[in-house]
């Protein structure tokens, strides 16, 4: 498995076949073989592309989050009505007794 | 095709005020003309006859009743399928969300019911927004109407083809890189990307939050800026809508002028890596705005040519964020693995996951959970948060020296569906005049500048302001739109060939 290094090795090519299957898994998409043959090479040329970023000298300059200044907003806080149960769960895969129903959240043994 | 639907928005209001013609009758006639040309066009996801008709004869009876009303009262409108619209299905383009109707609407969506503006059905567009062509919908791709066998553009296709077809006298798009000027530019037709902030996000499924934008998609500059002035302002909902007052962008629309404006020519967005005739439309228009009374003055934005690299690693990494609540625990599809008796939340999320997305957005995911993982963090969104700093510096300085900025929005003009659709790197070039302004949360604006010399297809002139400063897009755009429509003779869209109807 391809481990963190320093930013420097980490521009040389992160990204292999094993990594694409690490970054998948992480982000809770399984794939199929035949989806990592074919995703893993672009994702390694839009990497290498992207990694232009680096070619910039900008230790100095502060990163932006956000394009125009941001400030913490707050309301009142006061009821204000919400949509009703049954509202909620209509779109829900299952539902049980006003509840979302969700498959096993612990290993069997728990 | 009923004259009905070759009118503007504007002379649709007109007509609507004297009394001319009914919104059911305005309403009707698109659906007709949806009826017609939509089964070669493919810009709806979701037409709702039955809703838009009811919302009509709602908005007669209220001009009827009520001596105040909203200018576009009774103009239908299209919307993009990534707002949620109550009741009605919305997909953002993906299998995932397939069959899903939400149970509120946008703050858009609320102030087009408030403004009496029938909704006529979903538009479609590429997954979650993610595309230049609409070919990464989960439901099909769009086709340009100037020629089926070309893009409408993306992640706005459908919107921009709805209007560009006459389906649709107004539609909303999404711009988080261009999806709504893009399209417009390859089909012929005004889009605008406000300054962020500018149209709530509130019940905009989010792409990336910090770039997302709505705005208003039209055949003319004047019909944008009605449908901006509805959709925009303050939100109490969204935090980071702009608490302003802002001025009508219809009357700037109207009082449209250029005389002694300096125009800023950006040096990086253009030349090289743009084809042929859209260069030449492009050089035409700047001719006719200093014919005009308008100075040029050519400035330099060094850090766009970082622009595409820095986008491509801050949106995927927001996208793997906010894409993250598709879990298939509370909405949307869920799917169990194969051969797992009694699967784990996870092993089903995973499964999910799996199904429902499409290729662009794993692709994306996958990129942004790298960008964002321990080790690789800081040679990568870190730099590219740095970047977007360097890129809002170039902005200002530009504005220093110019009122607007321009470029040519698209680098070419419609690409044949399938051409780019498995090569990520050339589907993403095509964002690479529009992104900056994402990046800086600045306004901008493509409208047509004509037909390229060697395909006879539309071409984009992208217009940008410094941020609050919308009105302005929309005194030069009107102005421009205005010497455009004198050089061709009439609209551009007239030029645009006439679509086989199905009875």
């Amino acid at each position: 498995m391809t481990g963190p290094g320093s930013p420097a090795q980490a521009v040389t090519s992160p990204i292999t076949r094993d990594e694409v299957l690490r970054l998948a898994q992480l982000a809770r998409i399984d794939l199929t073989d035949a989806e990592l043959d074919h995703l893993a090479p672009q994702l390694a040329v839009i990497v290498e592309s992207v990694a232009a970023v680096s070619s910039v000298a900008a230790d100095d300059v502060p990163p932006s989050s956000h394009a125009l200044p941001l400030q913490n907003v707050f309301r009142e806080d006061e009821t204000r009505p919400s949509l009703a149960p049954e509202e909620v769960l209509r779109g829900a895969p299952e539902s049980e007794q006003q509840r979302f129903s969700v498959p096993r959240i612990l290993g069997e043994d728990a | 095709m009923s004259d009905l639907v070759r009118l503007s928005a504007a002379e649709l209001a007109s007509a609507l005020a004297a009394g001319d013609v009914s919104s059911v009758e305005v309403t009707r006639a698109h659906l007709d003309r949806i009826g017609a040309v939509d089964s070669a066009v493919h810009a709806f996801l979701h037409v709702d006859p039955v809703g838009a008709l009811a919302q009509a004869a709602a908005a007669d009876a209220r001009r009827a009743d009520d001596d105040d009303f909203p200018e576009l009262l009774g103009v239908p409108v299209a919307v993009k399928d990534i707002l949620t619209t109550k009741g009605l299905p919305t997909t953002a383009g993906s299998r995932i969300l397939d069959g899903w109707a939400p149970p509120y609407d946008a703050t858009v969506v609320t102030r087009l019911r408030k403004g009496g503006q029938p909704i006529l059905g979903k538009t479609n567009m590429d997954e979650f927004a993610m595309g230049s062509s609409t070919e990464h919908s989960a439901f099909g791709p769009s086709h340009n109407p100037w020629d089926l066998d070309r893009i409408p553009g993306g992640s706005g296709g459908g919107s921009a083809a709805a209007v560009s077809a006459f389906e649709a006298p107004l539609a909303i798009g999404t711009d988080t890189g261009g999806s709504i000027r893009q399209p417009g530019a390859v089909t012929g037709t005004v889009g605008v990307k406000p300054t962020y902030g500018g149209v709530s996000r509130y019940g905009l499924i989010a792409l990336a939050s910090s770039l997302d934008q709505a705005g208003p998609v039209a055949r003319t500059v004047l019909d944008a800026a009605l449908l901006h002035d509805v959709i925009g302002g303050h939100d109490p909902l969204d935090s980071t809508s702009i608490d302003t007052q802002w001025p009508s962008m219809a009357a700037a629309a109207r009082a449209g002028d250029v005389a002694g404006l300096r125009v800023g020519v950006v040096k990086e967005l253009g030349g090289e890596g743009y084809q042929v005739g859209v260069q030449a439309r492009f050089e035409e228009t700047l001719t006719l705005l200093v014919d005009a009374g308008a100075e040029l003055v050519e400035v330099s934005c060094p850090h766009f040519e970082l622009a595409l690299a820095a986008y491509y690693l801050i949106l995927p990494s927001e996208a793997s964020s906010n894409l993250a609540k598709f879990d298939a625990m509370r909405y949307g599809m869920r799917v169990a693995p194969e051969g797992v008796a009694l699967p784990s939340a996870e092993e089903v999320m995973r499964a999910t996951r799996e199904a429902g997305f499409g290729d662009e957005v794993k692709r994306r995911i996958i990129l942004g959970t790298f960008a964002l993982s321990s080790g690789y963090y800081d040679a990568y969104y870190g730099q590219a948060q740095k970047v977007r700093t360097l890129i809002s510096r170039d902005f200002e300085a530009a504005f220093a020296q110019a009122d607007v900025l321009v470029s040519p929005t698209a680098p070419t003009t419609a690409f044949r569906i399938g051409e780019k659709v498995d090569d990520p790197l050339a589907m993403y070039l095509n964002d690479i005049a529009t992104i900056p302004a994402n990046l800086a949360g600045v306004p901008g604006m493509s409208l047509p500048s004509g037909l390229a010399r060697e395909d006879g297809l539309p071409t984009g002139f992208q217009i940008l302001a410094p941020a609050l400063q919308d009105a302005r897009l929309y005194a030069v755009g009107a102005a421009l739109e205005a010497m455009l429509v004198d050089r061709w003779g009439g609209p551009l869209l007239d030029m645009a060939p006439e679509l086989t109807v199905e009875d």
